[in-house]
């Protein structure tokens, strides 16, 4: 059961921003073209929110991916993060605002090779500078949570497609994100593998986390509680999945 | 799992590197060598120095050591029999003695081409018929009994006092003293032995093939007694018949200031009185000098040496690492995402940037210290490893890491997250 079922009613109004988006614009300098990655976008991503955004290639959907996940920065407007504004951080807050606050789940797993499950899992807390006491008994529990218990001595080149990025999902976890960004975290994955790997997500949106899915594949875009369409830089549309998660 | 952050990074890095053992193996041993080389090279350079220093020391630093030497042209004269004569002479002894103002001592030293006979067993060590001041001026110590007197010296007493090894050749378990050895047509009675000292390249002019096993010495007096002043070489069809009045005159200088005074003085002496180039100045003061200066030039050329090494090390360092950054870029771009700051990543290449460094450094370290022992295993040389040597080797590897991973390290920290993470 969700335990913000009973809650969200009310709390639609008053819903915590995690991500919001006023008057976001991306321009490249291309030679002499400017390339306007993202024109104006204004949206704004709740507490608890489930959203795929969608888009061909082109759309601006990589642009979007990047300046959510504070990897880069707007080159007009502004992007709040839990309410921090991003274009006033310095390239060290803005580190550790990736840090403290997203949680990145790539196409391609990402993991460090020379690492052990457990060892990648703690990553990003360790560049977060406090690593605290118990750290080894939580990246435990959050392992167990994606159901790699008891491979957390392995290796990534020892593991499946799908346990990579079940260990990826993990370390993505590690620092309580706001916000989880999984970019085609599918895309790797065979029909079965992408299965289950959704049921993860589903389960973690279940729990309270804010996800965004930045996908193409329209079966994984159903998933999602709403959808995002992108086109030419633009918000195509906005739409409710009616056979999302129940929420 | 470690929670210091530097040791953890230290960890990373090890474990970067171990994933590609053959490259950081081949790339630590740029830096191996060249510190092995430079460990190596001090040692040697100073054992050499050191060696040569202390045989100069032992001519003693405030003397001047005049020596006859034969004139080149006489030697090539192709006559059966005849006497040369040539050389010091009594005359140039005395005029030192008497109009030197700088000296202590003048000490004679006649060197005889004498059998020296115990029992069974004859040697040929250098004869030297010199006086009592020999050993004052020369400063060697004596091992057991005494050394001549001037007693010995106006009595005309065979007495010998013996050298180390001719001591040990002839007496191989028990103590010479009071002992007769025989030296020539009569008996000596040993009163003395001598300390032994590393034998002197330059010293040891005994007879033309003949084995120079040590010395032995003898009064002055008794020596011109017994032996006179010719000497007889007797050569495949030929005699060599020499005569020389005195061998070598050994000037002790009362100050190191007067010595220079004293060598030049020396030298315009011997130039008014002797037609013929028969004879050489030795100062070991100006020796010493000498040899300071070789091996402040030595040290120099060391530095150079050790400089183009491990700058070619560094360089091959910092190449691989720029080719670790390049293929680690994805690497470097998730952990951007993941929160890593520029810092980070500085510190992630780095690290093992000296680690790569370091680690060669120790290897080379650990080369450059059995070299020497090598060496002094198949050589008569004794290389001297100094405690700077190795430290400041190490001290080195890590500059040299340091320097040379902070470019790649500052091209990885600022590669741009979003192109990092599409590189493939």
């Amino acid at each position: 059961m969700d335990p913000f079922a009973s809650t969200s009613a009310v709390a639609t109004e008053t819903a915590r921003a995690v991500a919001e988006l006023k008057n976001v614009e991306r321009v490249y300098q291309m030679g002499n073209n400017q390339v306007r990655a993202l024109d104006d976008v204004t949206c704004r991503f709740n507490q608890g929110d489930y959203w795929a955004i969608m888009g061909s290639s082109g759309s601006g959907k990589s642009t979007m991916l990047n300046l959510l996940g504070c990897i880069d920065r707007p080159t007009g407007g502004e992007y709040y993060v839990s309410g921090t504004p991003v274009s006033s951080l310095n390239d060290d807050e803005l580190s550790e605002l990736r840090g403290r606050h997203i949680g990145f789940i790539f196409q391609s797993f990402n993991l460090i090779p020379q690492l052990n499950v457990l060892e990648n899992i703690l990553v990003p807390r360790f560049y977060l500078g406090e690593p605290g006491d118990n750290l080894e008994d939580k990246a435990m529990a959050i392992a167990e949570r994606v159901g790699l218990g008891s491979r957390v001595d392995h290796k990534p080149r020892e593991l499946s497609g799908g346990q990579q990025q079940r260990v990826a999902i993990a370390r993505a976890l590690i620092n309580d994100p706001s916000l989880l960004l999984a970019d085609e975290a599918t895309g790797n994955l065979d029909t079965q593998t992408t299965a289950e790997i959704l049921e993860l997500f589903d389960e973690l949106h279940a729990d309270g986390m804010t996800i965004l899915l930045v996908t193409h594949e329209n079966e994984v875009g159903e998933r999602a509680e709403q959808v995002m369409r992108l086109k030419d830089g633009n918000i195509e549309s906005l739409t409710r999945n009616r056979h999302g998660a129940a929420r | 799992m470690i929670k210091n952050p530097f040791l953890r990074t230290f960890q990373l890095g090890v474990k970067s590197l171990m994933l590609h053992k053959l490259r950081s193996g081949l790339t630590t041993l740029g830096m191996l060598f060249g510190v092995a080389s430079v460990v190596a090279m001090l040692a040697i350079g100073e054992g050499a120095s050191k060696e040569a220093q202390e045989q100069i020391k032992q001519l003693g630093s405030n003397n001047i050591i005049l020596r006859s030497i034969k004139p080149t042209e006489e030697a090539v004269s192709n006559q059966s029999t005849r006497v040369s004569v040539y050389g010091l002479t009594d005359d140039d002894f005395d005029r030192i003695e008497d109009t030197f103002p700088w000296i202590d001592d003048v000490v004679p030293v006649r060197v005889l081409q004498q059998e020296v006979r115990f029992g069974d067993t004859a040697l040929n060590p250098r004869v030297l018929a010199t006086t009592a001041k020999y050993q004052e001026v020369t400063g060697r110590p004596v091992l057991e009994g005494r050394f001549l007197t001037t007693l010995d010296e106006e009595s005309v007493s065979n007495v010998v006092v013996l050298g180390y090894e001719v001591s040990r050749a002839l007496f191989p378990f028990r103590s010479p003293i009071n002992e007769r050895v025989k030296i020539g047509p009569d008996y000596f009675l040993v009163i003395g032995v001598l300390l032994p000292r590393v034998p002197i390249g330059e010293a040891n002019q005994g007879a033309p093939g003949a084995e120079v096993t040590g010395e032995v010495i003898i009064p002055m007096s008794t020596g011109r007694k017994w032996f006179g002043d010719m000497q007889v070489k007797i050569r495949a069809g030929s005699r060599d018949m020499e005569q020389v009045d005195l061998h070598e005159i050994i000037v002790g200088v009362d100050r190191s200031e007067n010595v220079p005074a004293a060598a030049a003085a020396a030298r315009e002496m011997l130039g008014l009185t002797h037609r013929e180039n028969d004879y050489e100045i030795v100062v070991p003061l100006e020796l010493l000098l000498r040899e300071q200066e070789t091996k402040r030039i030595f040290k120099i050329v060391l530095a150079s040496i050790a400089g183009i090494s491990l700058l070619v090390g560094g360089i091959g360092i910092m190449n691989v690492m720029l080719a670790t950054v390049t293929e680690r870029t994805r690497e470097i771009g998730v952990r951007r995402a993941l929160g890593a700051k520029k810092k980070h990543i500085v510190m992630q290449f780095l690290v093992e940037t000296v680690v790569l460094s370091v680690g060669g450094g120790v290897l080379g370290i650990a080369l450059g210290l059995a070299i020497p022992e090598v060496v002094a295993y198949y050589t008569d040389m004794a290389p001297v490893v100094t405690p700077a040597a190795p430290i400041l080797a190490f001290g080195i590897s890590v500059g040299t890491g340091l320097l040379f991973g902070m470019y790649p390290a500052w091209r990885a920290a600022n590669m741009d997250p979003v192109e990092a993470l599409r590189h493939e």
